[in-house]
C-alpha cells in the first residue's frame, strides 16, 4: 500500500514539477512570475479538445497543432502585455499576468462554455499494468515520468550547452551587460515565454486526462505546482522538480489518511517552508543591495 | 499652491477651503442619495462603501507598506463569518461582534505578517494566496461555520438582542446609513493614519526597507502592524458585507475576489485614499452592474452577441465580464500605472495652469 501511494504521489508530483518548470523558467530570465500559466496551459488544452473532436485528427497531429499554437501564444502574451509595459513593478507585472490569466479565463469561458468535458487523451489514468509483483502503475504515470525525463534532460542540455540557453542565462544575470555583449534581450524573452509556454501546455494537458476539462480546470494545479516551483526555489530546476515531487509525495500521503483536508496541505507546506528558508529548498539566498 | 511650510499643514485633514467645500458638499450628497435613487441602487451603492473600507485598508499594505496581499478575501471571510457566528451563538450586538470580528482578522494579519518579514515580491504572493485558500477551505469544511451550504445572517441588531434595547435594522437604505457613518470614520481614519509616525514608517518601508532599518523604523513592528491594520479593515469590511448580502457560502470568498481586490487598488492608484475609493467605486459598479447584462449595453451589447452568434456561443457571453477586468488590468498597468489618481492628477494640473 504504502509503495502503491510513494509511486502515485511522484508520479502527480512529477507533473507539478513539470508544470512548475514552465514558471520557473519565466521567472529565472525574466524575473516575472506568471499568474497566467495555467490559463495558458488550459487554453491550449481546450484548442487541442477543439481540433480532436471538430475534425476528428489522429491524436499526433492534434498534439503538433496544439504545441505550434502554444508556442504562439506565449509569444503573443509576452509581445502584447510584457514588452509595452515601461519599467513595471513586481505588483505591476503580477496585475499583468493576473489580468492575461482573467482575460484568457473569459475566452475560454465564451467559446467553450462551463460545462465540463472529458479530453480524449492517449494514456489513460484507468490502464494499469504491474511493473512489480503488486505494484500497479497506469499509463498515465509512466507518460509523466518519461516525459519529465525527457524534459529535464532537454533543458539541462540547452541550458548548459546552446549558445539560446546561455543567453537566456546571461539575460537573467544581468539584463543591460547581456545586452551590451549583442544579445537582443527583447528577442530571448519572447522565446523565453513561448518555451514554458510550451511545456506548460504538455503539462496541462496531462492533467486534463487526470480530471476533467473546464475553464477553470488549471487553476489548482497552477497553485500547486506554483507552490511546488516556491517550494523549490524559483530559480533551480531540477529544484521545481524535485520540490513538486516531494509536495506530490506529501499530498498524496496527507490525502490517505485525512481525504478531507487534502487541498490544503500543499498551502500548509509552502507557508511553513518558506518561512524557514525564504528562497526556497534548493535557490542561492541572494542578499538585496540597497 | 502645494507647497508644505510647516508640519502643522502637513498634518491638517483639510488642505484648502476649496477641498473642505467639496468634501463636505460629497458629505451631504452621500446622506442625502437614497432621497433621489431607487433601491436596487441603494443595495450596489451598499456594496460599493464595503468596497470602499477594503480598498482602502488594502491600500495601506500594497500601496504604502509596498507589500503584496493575494489573500484579502481570507481576512473579508473571517470579518463576515465572526460577526455573523458571535452575533447567533454569543449574543452579541452588531458593533461590538464587528469590532471583535475586525479585531480577530487583525490578529490574523500579525500571524501573516510574521512570515512576510523575510518574503518579498512572489515569495509573498504566494504565500498570502495559500493563506486566503486556507481560510476557504477550512471554512467550507468546518461544521460550525455551516460548511458548504452557507450560513444566512442573524437579523441585524444595534442595541441588545431579545430584550428591551433591541434596535433593529432593516432594509437597504437603514443599512446604507449605518455602512456610510462606518466608511466614513474608515475612511478619515486611514487617511490620519497616513500623516502620523505610523504612517510615515510604512512609507519608508515601501521606498526601501534596508534603508528604513537603518534611520530606525522597526521593521518587524511596522510590517506587521501594516498587515494587522489592513486585515482589520477588511474583516470591518466582510462582517458589512454578511449583512449586505444577507446570504454567503465558503465559495463567494474565492481567490478571484483576492485578485479583484487588488485590482481595485491598483485600478484606483497605489499609495492614495482617494484612488482607492474611486477603484473600489469604478469596479463595483461594473461588475455588479455594468457587465452583469452585457447585452443590454449600447452599441456594444449587440455588437457582441453576432460575434457570439457567428463564433463563439452566446450562453459563454456572460464570461465578458471576467475579459473586460482583464483588459481593464492589463490597460492600467501598461499605459496608466498611476491608475485612477494618476488621471485625477493630469486633470488638476492641466486646469490649475491652464492656459500653459
Amino acid at each position: 500500500m504504502i509503495e502503491q501511494l510513494l509511486i502515485e504521489g511522484l508520479a502527480i508530483g512529477a507533473c507539478y514539477g513539470l508544470f512548475g518548470v514552465a514558471v520557473a523558467i519565466i521567472y529565472k530570465t525574466s524575473e516575472v512570475v506568471n499568474f497566467a500559466q495555467g490559463e495558458m496551459g488550459m487554453i491550449a488544452t481546450f484548442v487541442a479538445y477543439h481540433i480532436l473532436t471538430v475534425y476528428n485528427v489522429p491524436f499526433w497531429l492534434a498534439f503538433v497543432i496544439t504545441m505550434v499554437f502554444a508556442l504562439a501564444l506565449g509569444m503573443l502574451i509576452e509581445i502584447c502585455f510584457l514588452r509595452p509595459a515601461k519599467d513595471p513593478t513586481v505588483l505591476g507585472l503580477i496585475i499583468i499576468t493576473l489580468g492575461a490569466e482573467m482575460l484568457l479565463m473569459g475566452l475560454a469561458g465564451w467559446k467553450w462554455g462551463a460545462e465540463q468535458k472529458d479530453f480524449p487523451f492517449l494514456l489513460s489514468v484507468q490502464k494499469t499494468h504491474e511493473i512489480l509483483p503488486g505494484l500497479l502503475l497506469n499509463e498515465w504515470s509512466m507518460g509523466v515520468f518519461v516525459l519529465t525525463a525527457v524534459i529535464m534532460v532537454f533543458l539541462f542540455l540547452f541550458f548548459r550547452y546552446s549558445r539560446l540557453g546561455i543567453a537566456m542565462r546571461a539575460t537573467q544575470q544581468n539584463e543591460n551587460a547581456a545586452k551590451i555583449m549583442g544579445i537582443k534581450v527583447e528577442r530571448v524573452f519572447s522565446i523565453t515565454w513561448a518555451m514554458s509556454s510550451l511545456i506548460g501546455a504538455v503539462a496541462a494537458m496531462f492533467f486534463a486526462a487526470r480530471s476533467v476539462l473546464d475553464p477553470n480546470f488549471m487553476m489548482e494545479p497552477f497553485m500547486r505546482a506554483f507552490a511546488a516551483a516556491v517550494l523549490g526555489g524559483l530559480t533551480s530546476i531540477p529544484g521545481v522538480v524535485i520540490g513538486g515531487i516531494l509536495l506530490g509525495i506529501i499530498e498524496n500521503f496527507f490525502g490517505y489518511a485525512w481525504p478531507e483536508w487534502k487541498p490544503i496541505v500543499a498551502f500548509v507546506v509552502i507557508i511553513v517552508i518558506i518561512t524557514v528558508r525564504p528562497s526556497g529548498l534548493f535557490a542561492r539566498h541572494y542578499v538585496k543591495k540597497v | 499652491m502645494d507647497m508644505k511650510r510647516d508640519y502643522y499643514e502637513d498634518i491638517e485633514l483639510f488642505s484648502s477651503g476649496t477641498i473642505l467645500f467639496w468634501s463636505v458638499a460629497f458629505l451631504v450628497l452621500l446622506f442625502t442619495l437614497p432621497l433621489y435613487i431607487p433601491s436596487y441602487n441603494i443595495y450596489l451603492l451598499n456594496i460599493i462603501l464595503v468596497h470602499v473600507i477594503l480598498a482602502v485598508g488594502l491600500n495601506i499594505l500594497v500601496g504604502y507598506t509596498g507589500q503584496i496581499s493575494l489573500g484579502h478575501a481570507g481576512f473579508f471571510a473571517i470579518g463576515a463569518y465572526g460577526t455573523a457566528l458571535l452575533m447567533m451563538h454569543l449574543h452579541m450586538p452588531f458593533l461590538p461582534a464587528l469590532i471583535v470580528a475586525g479585531l480577530i482578522a487583525a490578529f490574523f494579519g500579525f500571524i501573516i505578517g510574521l512570515p512576510a518579514l523575510r518574503l518579498e515580491g512572489p515569495y509573498l504572493a504566494i504565500a498570502t494566496l495559500g493563506f486566503g485558500l486556507t481560510i476557504m477551505h477550512i471554512i467550507g469544511r468546518w461544521e460550525i461555520f455551516g460548511g458548504r451550504m452557507g450560513i444566512t445572517t442573524p437579523p441585524l441588531d444595534l442595541g441588545l438582542p431579545g430584550s428591551a434595547y433591541s434596535l433593529v435594522i432593516e432594509g437597504d437604505v437603514k443599512i446604507y446609513y449605518l455602512i456610510l457613518v462606518i466608511s466614513v470614520l474608515m475612511v478619515i481614519g486611514a487617511r490620519n493614519l497616513m500623516k502620523t509616525r505610523v504612517g510615515r514608517a510604512f512609507v519608508a518601508i515601501r521606498d526601501d526597507d534596508i534603508a528604513a532599518e537603518v534611520m530606525g523604523v522597526n521593521l518587524t513592528v511596522y510590517k506587521t502592524m501594516s498587515f494587522a491594520v489592513s486585515a482589520f479593515y477588511a474583516g470591518v469590511a466582510g462582517g458589512l458585507y454578511a449583512f449586505v448580502v444577507g446570504f454567503f457560502d465558503p465559495f463567494t470568498f474565492n481567490l478571484i475576489l483576492s485578485i479583484i481586490f487588488l485590482v481595485m487598488v491598483v485600478v484606483g492608484g497605489l499609495g492614495s485614499i482617494l484612488g482607492a475609493v474611486m477603484g473600489a467605486a469604478l469596479i463595483t459598479y461594473l461588475q455588479f452592474d455594468l457587465l452583469k447584462n452585457v447585452e443590454e449595453l449600447p452599441y456594444l451589447g449587440e455588437f457582441l452577441v453576432l460575434i457570439s452568434r457567428k463564433w463563439l456561443t452566446v450562453i459563454g457571453l456572460a464570461n465578458f465580464g471576467s475579459i473586460a477586468l482583464g483588459l481593464i488590468m492589463l490597460g492600467i498597468v501598461i499605459f496608466e500605472p498611476l491608475g485612477m489618481f494618476g488621471i485625477w492628477i493630469r486633470i488638476k494640473k492641466y486646469w490649475k495652469t491652464w492656459p500653459f
